[in-house]
Formats: C-alpha cells, sequence, structure tokens
C-alpha cells in the first residue's frame, strides 16, 4: 500500500492534499489532535519523515520530507474565558481570526509576532516569536499555560494546564515553546489573556539611532513601562531615519501618565499616531520580516544592544532591524550566507550572545541550524530529549545545523 | 549504599563540621515545612562551596548513591526529605550574591542566598526581586528554582520561571552544564524553564542568574472585609475582568482572620468578617495608581464590601502584610498538626469551590481554614488537626483528597506553588494520564538516567505508562476513549499524603 493510500485509510481523502507545497510533497492535514497521533504513530512504523507546517506563512514549506503535515484543519477555539482572563485554542487557528474572537470577547492575548497576521498559533508557539510587545509582557512561553503535543511516534501528551498558576510535574510546555517542532507538534494551546487595554497609544519619535538610543535610556531611567520600546531601522519603520516607537497600553489613568513621563524623558519630542495609523505601522513592521528571506533573533543585555546593532550593520547589514533595547532582543531580517551567519554566530557566542535562526530555505536552516552549537554541556541533553519526543526522528527540523 | 568508607571521603571534601551522622543530628532535617512527612537522611552533607559541592556529587555519582538537595527546609510538600539510603546536600552554606548589575537589572546568585536578602541587596539600585514566597525571610533561591516558588505579588510580576534567565547545573553524574543565556534568550530549546520547577530531579542549580524589576514607585494597599467567601470570591473575579493587574490579591477566610488576629502577627483585620481580601496596587505613576485604586474601591463595594480601608502609610501597609505572610505560623496554635493544600483553580470558579470546601469540611468535620492568592485563584485551604485523635487523620486525608477532587473538577490543578514532592504524587494522574507522566518520567531520564536525584518524588511511577520499548500492536489503531483513559487511580494507590 502507498504512502496515500495508508493516509487515505487512516484519515479519509479529505485529509489529503496531493499538490503539496512546491516540491509535490503530500500535505496531509488531520481534523483532529487524535488524527496527528495517528498519522505520526504510523509515520514511525513506516519510517516516513514528516515536516511540519501551519498555515505557510512563515517557515519556507521547503524541508525534504516524505509528507508535510499541516495544522491547519485544527483551528478551532473550544474555550474563550473573560472572567479567568484564559483562552483554549488548536494550534492551527490563525492568529488574526483568533484576535478577533478574543477581542469579540473584550480580551487580548498580549503577542504581536513578526509575520503575516493569519499565521497559525502554533508557528509562534512553536518558534518562540515575541514581538515588540516582549517589552512589557514578556516572552511567548510566558503567555502559554499549557500545550497538549503529539510526539514524532504519535504519543498524546499533556503539559501545564489551564490554571494561571501551575508547579504540577515538569514543565514541558517550556521544551516545545521555541522548540521549533524538534519535540513534538504542539496541537492545543492554553493561553493566559488580558483584558483588552481601555487605551493604547503609539508614539513614534525618528531620528539617528545614536540619538533614538539615548532616548530609549532616558524613557527607561525615567521608570516608564511601556507594552513596547522598539528601535527600528528605515525600511522597517518606513521612515526617513531611525525610529523608536514606544507603545502605552492600559487604563487610561495608565496610559495617561506614562503619556506625561514620556514627553518629560524626551522632551516633547515624540509624535502620536492615531489609532488606524498606529495598527499599520506594527502591522507592516510585524509583516515585513515575512517578506526577507532570512530572519533572526539574538537575545543580549539591555546595555549591549547598541553594541549589537554595530555588529550587525558591520556583518550582515541594519537595512531590516528591529531591537527592543529594554529587553536586550533584536531581530534581524534580509538575505545572506551561511558562512556569514556561522561567523556572525560565532562572533556574537563569544560575546554570551546566542543567535536563534527564526526561518530561512532550507539549505540555509540545514546548514546553521535554528540554534548551532549549545553552551557546555547542553548537547547530549538535547539529543536526549530529541530522541524522548521524536525516536524515529520523524521531524524534518534543522536544530543544529550542520557546523 | 552509603558505607563508612563513603562516609569518610565526604569528610575529607567538606569537612568533619559538615557531614553529619549522629541520629540527633540527622533527625533535624527529617521534615521540611510540611509536618506531616518525615524521613531521616543517611548522612547529611553541606558543603561550603561549588567545588565542594560538585566533588561530592560527583562522589555519590561514582558510588551510585542517591542524594537530595536541599535549600532552608521551608517547602510545604515533603520535597526536600531524604530517607535512610540517601545522602542530604544543604545548600545553605552557598550563600554568596556573585555579581549585582543595576544597569542590566541583573543578579548571578548562588542557591543557598535567602530571598529577601537578595531584595534587600537590590534595593539599594532601586530594585527587587519580585517571587516574594511566604517564606522570603528564611527560603532560598536555589529552593525557589527547584519549586518555581510563586508568592503574594507574583499575580502581576510572574513566578520565579519568569525571572531566572540562565543557570549552571551539576547534573546527576557530575557533569556542569550552563543553561540560557544573562539576557534571556534560552540558546537552544528552553531548558531553563523545563529545569525551573524540577523539584531537584534534573540537578543542583550552582549559579542562577535572575533578573531584577524596579521598585514600584507608588504602591496603595487595601483592606476589604466580606460577610460571606462567595462575596468576596465574586469581587475577586470582578477586578481580574476589569483589566486592572493588581500586584496582589490575597484573601484570608474568618478561622485564619482570627488566628491571625489571636497571634503576635495581629494586623487589625476584622474578627467577625467571613473573608477579607487584601489588594494592592502599584506602579510609577501615583495619579495611576490612585486612579486604579479609586477603581477597585468601586468593584469592591459594588460586590457588596462590608468595608474598606486603605493602609495609610508603609507602616500600616507592612502591618497587614506581616498578618497574612505569617498566617500559617498564626495557625499553628489552632493545632497541633496541620496540613496545607496548594490547588489551583480557574478564578471564575473560586466562590463555587469555596463553598464546596466548606461542605466538605463540615461532611468529614474537620477545621479548615483559608489563606490564598485569590487574584491566581491560587488556594491554600488548610486543615487543622490533632493527629493523636483516633480516626482523624483518616478523616482528614479523605478531606483532603476531596478537595482535591473538587478543584480538578472545574478545571483546576493539584499544586499552584508548594510543588510535588511526596505529598501530592497521589494526585498526578487526577490531573496528568499516564502517557503524560511517562513522558515526563522519560524527560527526568534524559537528566538523570539512574533516577537518583530527590528519588520518588514528582512523577507517580507505578502511573506511568511505558515509554521506551517496543510499541504495542494495537497502538496505531487505539481509540481515542483508549487514549483518554485515566491512569491506575492516584486514590488506589498506597502511597498517604499524611505519611510519617
Amino acid at each position: 500500500m502507498s504512502l496515500l493510500d495508508r493516509v487515505r485509510a487512516l484519515l479519509g481523502d479529505d485529509a489529503v492534499e496531493i499538490a503539496g507545497g512546491a516540491d509535490a510533497v503530500p500535505r496531509v492535514a488531520p481534523a483532529s489532535p487524535d488524527a496527528v497521533a495517528l498519522l505520526l504513530g504510523t509515520a514511525r512504523e513506516e519510517g516516513w519523515r514528516v515536516r511540519l507546517e501551519g498555515a505557510g506563512t512563515w517557515l519556507p514549506a521547503d524541508a525534504p520530507a516524505d509528507l508535510a503535515l499541516t495544522t491547519r484543519r485544527l483551528d478551532r477555539v473550544p474555550a474563550v474565558e473573560p472572567q479567568d482572563l484564559s483562552a483554549t485554542a488548536e494550534a492551527g487557528i490563525g492568529c488574526d481570526l483568533l484576535r478577533q474572537q478574543l477581542a469579540d470577547r473584550g480580551t487580548w492575548l498580549a503577542l504581536d509576532p513578526p509575520g503575516l497576521a493569519g499565521r497559525t498559533l502554533g508557528s509562534v508557539v512553536a518558534t518562540a516569536t515575541a514581538g515588540p510587545l516582549r517589552h512589557g509582557f514578556g516572552a511567548v512561553r510566558d503567555h502559554i499555560l499549557g500545550v497538549t503535543f503529539v510526539t514524532g511516534d504519535g504519543r498524546l501528551v499533556q503539559s501545564g494546564g489551564r490554571v494561571v498558576k501551575n508547579v504540577a510535574g515538569y514543565d514541558l510546555t517550556k521544551l516545545e515553546a521555541g522548540g521549533f517542532g524538534a519535540f513534538g507538534v504542539i496541537v492545543l494551546v492554553h493561553l493566559r489573556l488580558r483584558a483588552l487595554p481601555r487605551a493604547d497609544q503609539t508614539f513614534v519619535l525618528a531620528g539617528t539611532r545614536e540619538d533614538l538610543t539615548q532616548v530609549a535610556e532616558d524613557v527607561a531611567a525615567a521608570g516608564l513601562q511601556p507594552a513596547a520600546l522598539e528601535l527600528m531601522s528605515p525600511a522597517l519603520a518606513r521612515r526617513d531615519g531611525w525610529a523608536l516607537a514606544v507603545r502605552l497600553a492600559g487604563s487610561a489613568a495608565l496610559v495617561a501618565a506614562e503619556e506625561a513621563g514620556l514627553r518629560g524623558a524626551s522632551g516633547g519630542r515624540f509624535t502620536a499616531l492615531r489609532a488606524e495609523e498606529a495598527h499599520g505601522f506594527w502591522m507592516r513592521a510585524a509583516e515585513s520580516f515575512a517578506t526577507r528571506p532570512i530572519t533572526f533573533r539574538t537575545g543580549g543585555l539591555p546595555d549591549s544592544s547598541d553594541e549589537l546593532l554595530d555588529l550587525l550593520q558591520h556583518q550582515v547589514g541594519d537595512e531590516w532591524v528591529s531591537a527592543s533595547p529594554g529587553v536586550g532582543a533584536i531581530r534581524w531580517a534580509g538575505d545572506t550566507t551561511v558562512d556569514r551567519l556561522r561567523r556572525l554566530r560565532r562572533t556574537l557566542a563569544g560575546l554570551e550572545v546566542p543567535l536563534t535562526l527564526e526561518r530561512a530555505p532550507w539549505p540555509i536552516r540545514s546548514a546553521v541550524g535554528h540554534f548551532g552549537a549549545y553552551r557546555e554541556g547542553v548537547g547530549p541533553l538535547v539529543a536526549g530529549l530529541r530522541r524522548t519526543f521524536d525516536p524515529g526522528e520523524a521531524f524534518v527540523v534543522a536544530v543544529e545545523g550542520s557546523d | 549504599m552509603i558505607t563508612p568508607g563513603l562516609v569518610e571521603a565526604l569528610t575529607g571534601i567538606a569537612g568533619a563540621r559538615h557531614v553529619r551522622t549522629a541520629p540527633a543530628e540527622r533527625l533535624t532535617y527529617a521534615r521540611d515545612g510540611l509536618p506531616t512527612h518525615r524521613r531521616v537522611p543517611a548522612v547529611v552533607v553541606l558543603p561550603g562551596s561549588r567545588d565542594e559541592l560538585v566533588a561530592v556529587v560527583r562522589l555519590l555519582a561514582a558510588h551510585h548513591v542517591p542524594f537530595v538537595p536541599r535549600g532552608a527546609g521551608t517547602g510545604l510538600s515533603g520535597g526536600a526529605l531524604a530517607d535512610g539510603a540517601a545522602v542530604l546536600l544543604v545548600l545553605t552554606r552557598l550563600n554568596r550574591i556573585l555579581s549585582l548589575d543595576p544597569g542590566n537589572r541583573l543578579a548571578v546568585v548562588e542557591p543557598g542566598v535567602v530571598n529577601v536578602r537578595l531584595s534587600a541587596a537590590a534595593a539599594a539600585h532601586g530594585l527587587h526581586y519580585a517571587p516574594d514566597p511566604s517564606s522570603q525571610t528564611a527560603c532560598t533561591i536555589g529552593g525557589n528554582v527547584a519549586e518555581n516558588a510563586g508568592g503574594p505579588h507574583c499575580l502581576k510580576y510572574g513566578v520565579t520561571a519568569q525571572h531566572v534567565l540562565a543557570l549552571e547545573v551539576v547534573l546527576a553524574d557530575g557533569r556542569i552544564v550552563e543553561l540560557g543565556s544573562p539576557g534571556g534568550e534560552p540558546w537552544g530549546p528552553d531548558v531553563v524553564g523545563l529545569f525551573v520547577g524540577s523539584e531537584g530531579n534534573f540537578g543542583i542549580a550552582t549559579r542562577i542568574a535572575v533578573r531584577l524589576l524596579p521598585l514600584p514607585r507608588a504602591v496603595r494597599t487595601l483592606l476589604a472585609a466580606f460577610a460571606s467567601l462567595r462575596a468576596a470570591g465574586e469581587a475577586v473575579s470582578a477586578v481580574i475582568a476589569s483589566g486592572i493587574v493588581p500586584a496582589a490579591l490575597e484573601m484570608m477566610d474568618q478561622s485564619c482572620i482570627r488566628a491571625v488576629e489571636d497571634s503576635v502577627y495581629a494586623a487589625g483585620y476584622p474578627r467577625d468578617a467571613a473573608a477579607v481580601l487584601l489588594v494592592e496596587l502599584d506602579g510609577h505613576s501615583d495619579e495611576a495608581v490612585a486612579a486604579d485604586t479609586e477603581t477597585v474601591q468601586e468593584l469592591l463595594s459594588s460586590h457588596d464590601a462590608a468595608s474598606i480601608r486603605v493602609a495609610a502609610d508603609a507602616g500600616e501597609r507592612e502591618r497587614l502584610w506581616q498578618g497574612r505572610k505569617k498566617a500559617f505560623g498564626a495557625m499553628g496554635r489552632l493545632s497541633r498538626d496541620l496540613v496545607v493544600q496548594d490547588a489551583v483553580v480557574p478564578r471564575s470558579a473560586l466562590p463555587d469551590v469555596l463553598e464546596t470546601i466548606g461542605r466538605i469540611a463540615a461532611t468529614y468535620q474537620v477545621t479548615v481554614s483559608n489563606v490564598f492568592h485569590a487574584g491566581d485563584g491560587n488556594l491554600h485551604p488548610n486543615i487543622s488537626f490533632d493527629a493523636r485523635v483516633p480516626g482523624l487523620r483518616t478523616r482528614v486525608d479523605a478531606a483532603s483528597t476531596a478537595i482535591m477532587e473538587a478543584c480538578v473538577a472545574v478545571g483546576g490543578t493539584i499544586t499552584g506553588e508548594h510543588g510535588v514532592g511526596l505529598d501530592k504524587l497521589r494526585y498526578m494522574p487526577l490531573i496528568f494520564d499516564a502517557e503524560s507522566l511517562a513522558a515526563m518520567r522519560a524527560v527526568r531520564r534524559v537528566w538523570d538516567p539512574e533516577e537518583r536525584v530527590n528519588p520518588g518524588k514528582v512523577v507517580p511511577v507505578h502511573a506511568c505508562r511505558e515509554w521506551t520499548g517496543v510499541r504495542s500492536v494495537e497502538w496505531g489503531v487505539r481509540s481515542v476513549a483508549s487514549r483518554d483513559a485515566p491512569a491506575d487511580s492516584a486514590l488506589r494507590t498506597p502511597h498517604s499524603a499524611l505519611d510519617t
């Protein structure tokens, strides 16, 4: 029996899309977590190699595989609980649709990941791609209360729960958030929400990078706690110069107080954006990352941001760069070579700064790896965890690369 | 096996003063903060430095001897107990703050640093370490990492996992690994996040890099009294749903209020109230905090608060908090023995669950006091009893189980911040199926293949489905029903929570 016949027998005709991706790998869209488990259990028995896909808008669908497993039919939102500020959503739901459903109930997931609006929730969680809101609301993992995932040999595993505080058992959720699918396919996510902010305002200041870096420091020194404090390259901000964007979100009183503080810290130089302008500003910046072939992020100490930006400018250019100086995170997009990426990663490692390759064509991903080399002693642990959750090496994920 | 030769070698590393073998000395370490479990360790070692600790771990690895890391022993799950086959490694002498970098809001500490000491050191720079367990004047950062400790102010600022950036860890076999990065980007999969809360099963954190936060410039603290637990619970839901995130939102019931007021920690709580809420709001701006305080006051009033008192100054605020933080101690006066629970429920379920707990207490004729992190839905029902009364211990055990089941039934979990340890092992199958428990055990074996570090804790091995080995023939076509079948019932296991 052929692979497709097996899959059809397991999941039904409508789960298979023969035309698949650009390389004609058959795409399979299971309609339930159990169907995902059934498919991967069979993949293990048959030795199939599986690549994971969401909506296909972020990571290129180009990893060599026997079949592509897409989560896009796992698109239900079983629960939104405004009184608890929590929700449960399947991994294949698009972030835009999820955001709308949450807003309808007065709630908000304080994540603004890079990429197109329809990126799946599973993709954002699996790649841990937080956006500028990381400054005020934390990394992706801080928004996840629990997940259900399926291992490479078809085991359905729950981790965490749906309450906001939980230390029962080991926190496998942390392994799945940012694991790039190497430790399982996330099928269900329990989310920590916030109430939709009563006030939400964005302010932008254009100038030289040096000047704006100083302003960002002044804002931090003033004790302000914005939702986002983002330094963006001219192309990304669609401005003539660099831009420092500040987003204030919360109660009307909080935003008013922070705005006054911001004006004080900057000498009143920021320009307030109207609501629709602000929406467009942040959305265009997020989408711009999906228009470049390669995206990576680095995480340094806050006071190293300027130095790291210099380093990026020198080694790979800085046309498409967004930095959160308050938390030391930088995201870069553009085009470069394997050799340059490797050299940059080595230089950064010397500064105790990791470089995580978020997206790139397969030849670059497979050579450089999402993570590259680890710190002392971590490699065997990661290898052991991969064997645990994918004993047959079913998932085609370029975790370390070939360097 | 722990031989005289091994003890001699341990003494060679840590010094005779710091290797305890006499029964009276070992008895000191037979319990943690939860008095219902008792284990007497074979040997107690107190290493004086990281190098000594690593040498001890390597020695124990060479002899395949189990060991249990322990901080100040304030845990509430029986998690830091070692039995007669294991060595207890007490880390309180590794108590240096190695660096404090105000510019980057970063501190690196040894595991034995006492929680409140770090905040005191950071305060000089206008910073603090946010997780604040009630035991913070004694508990250690290493223990906080192991348990993923919480505290009242974690409602706004997050639990320990959100504040740990990087770790140096000595594994069971003595290898040293460096996890995470000082900036907080995981540097690979998030093994820091995985390690935090692993209750010592994955190794010992020897250096811990934590994030510090600015001290709030404006703080307001309110005490609201209610005539019923339900009204107080509904007020909590209203505050949470309003979008205002208080720094802390704590609840105490009448039994707890009276215990505090009868103790040296008396804070002026209204003795006739069925419940009080302690609400703290903080932030950068006085105006914003004042406006949020006003909104919260209106919400509390509209949910039938009988009275609302605003702390007039720092002294009054401190008194209000001292009563809350010392409530466990105050309840020690109620009776000889105490069981402390740590369940979490969805916040909207609080009113119903509190009433259910009241009914359970009546059914089993036990005294239950509630003092808890209401804003997180993190309940701490405490059952006071005298274990010498015939039959009472059985009733307490049954009431504990009934409370846990009631919390799980509304979508809750069995522990929010105390950890599983020994105490909640039997409840794990209430919330995790056999496959998920097996996954946890398999992960533990990646870090510690011999399962020697803190053995017998967290994962009930009997309830795990087999993880490695040949798959069963029927696996590929198992039905949904069979996949969802519960693990062996926790309630059928021989282990008792009251395991003395």
